[in-house]
């Protein structure tokens, strides 16, 4: 992870870096100086302003580490998700309950994000599971660089599940990849049906959608049909599956996903 | 908590939170590259920034120049213009066969009214140049 990573943005990480500060900028190889002819019009002759073409992505500095985590996930044959929803749709309890179903065939690792506190990552550990928790502090979701540092200390096996809690938001979580193979986004019959198209762009990156929670469908006006119709608008591809992780109905299709796309991840494309 | 002045009742207070520090670390990320561009290309102050923001890119172009102006205080773009270039969101219609503008992500085709398409510009956010001296 470190091989990109400068850390010299006043981080706090106990490691030491020294060696990396030589050539951890080299992203500055990237054609910046073409077609100015252009610009040279703005100049005035005395003047000494002048036009820099940049095109960078402003995520180029996050897309960069998350490249660097999907290698090593990539290399280490493991599937790495990024869960992603609205606070309190059940993420956590979704989490230990996979966990207590899986545990015993598969080795399994979590990255939890909040803003604060360490509860979470204490549910998972009690699971049995190793867990790291990222605080954000004021920052409203985990970006690829964090997890990568995350990664150093969680040392996760190869062939292992790392499920990537974000930070309970619908909004800014969709814009930042953590290298992760597929975002998973759960909605619970709690919140309204049409949440999929008041936060399109998160529904649009992810891959998988869980309707959490359908335990409480019969106390509720929830349409589920008109959900998934959502959804389905915004993100043509996505797949969608319904379950209750408190009594376990639908677990086996999402517990089944798991291991299948686990598997795909030990096949070597040329 | 209370609402920050001029936020529109219709924000809930944690969703403008969460917009205005989304667009804040957008702002962080522009600067990192403009402080890392200032070595190579030779600069010590940037008086513009053209960056262009794609309509489907889920930037709010107003917390962005708020965001902006409060992120780089103090730096090498103190009181730097930014100039927005706004994109219009496209998606390839895959009955229609072609490209149709789309105003958001949810949106069908104007033409068949299918929901099968495929965004393909508009959802960028990119720092495309800058006026320095």
């Amino acid at each position: 992870m470190c091989g990109v990573c400068g850390c010299g943005e006043g981080h706090s990480h106990s490691h030491d870096h020294d060696h990396e500060h030589t050539h951890d900028h080299d992203h500055h190889e990237h054609d910046h100086h073409h077609d100015h002819d252009a610009l040279h019009s703005h100049a005035t002759g005395l003047s000494p302003k002048r036009m820099v073409q940049i095109e960078q992505d402003i995520l180029a500095k996050n897309n960069r580490y998350a490249a660097e985590n999907r290698r090593y996930f990539s290399e280490h044959g493991m599937l790495a998700l990024n869960l992603v929803s609205s606070p309190g749709s059940g993420k956590t309890t979704l989490l230990t309950e996979t966990i207590a179903r899986l545990k015993d065939d598969l080795d399994i690792a979590v990255i939890e994000g909040d803003q604060q506190t360490a509860r979470d990552a204490e549910r998972i550990r009690a699971t049995g599971v190793a867990a790291v928790q990222i605080n954000t502090g004021k920052g409203c979701h985990l970006d690829a660089h964090r997890v990568g540092h995350a990664l150093e200390t969680l040392q996760p096996k190869n062939h292992s599940l790392l499920f990537i809690e974000n930070v309970g938001n619908l909004v800014c979580p969709s814009a930042f990849d953590l290298g992760e193979a597929h975002k998973v986004v759960i909605l619970s019959v709690t919140e309204g049906e049409d949440k999929p198209i008041k936060y399109p762009d998160m529904f649009h990156a992810a891959d998988l959608m869980i309707l959490n929670k359908t335990d409480l469908l019969p106390h509720l006006d929830f349409d589920c049909e008109q959900c998934i119709h959502y959804a389905k608008q915004v993100n043509p591809r996505i797949k969608i599956l319904s379950l209750s992780a408190k009594t376990g109905e639908g677990m086996d299709s999402w517990l089944r996903w798991l291991k299948a796309e686990l598997e795909l991840q030990r096949i070597d494309y040329a | 908590m209370t609402n920050p002045p001029g936020a529109d009742l219709h924000w809930p207070v944690g969703c403008m939170a969460g917009i205005a520090m989304h667009e804040m670390s957008l702002c962080e990320s522009i600067l990192q590259v403009l402080e890392q561009q200032a070595e190579a290309q030779q600069y010590s102050k940037v008086k513009t920034v053209w960056l262009e923001i794609g309509a489907l890119s889920n930037v709010e172009i107003d917390a962005l120049r708020f965001s902006f102006d409060v992120v780089v205080q103090g730096s090498i773009a103190d009181n730097a213009q930014l100039e927005i270039i706004e994109v219009p969101g496209q998606a390839w219609c895959m009955p229609c066969s072609r490209n149709v503008v789309v105003q958001q992500l949810y949106d069908l085709c104007p033409y068949c009214g299918s929901h099968q398409l495929q965004v393909n510009s508009g959802d960028q956010m990119r720092i495309k140049e800058l006026e320095v001296e």
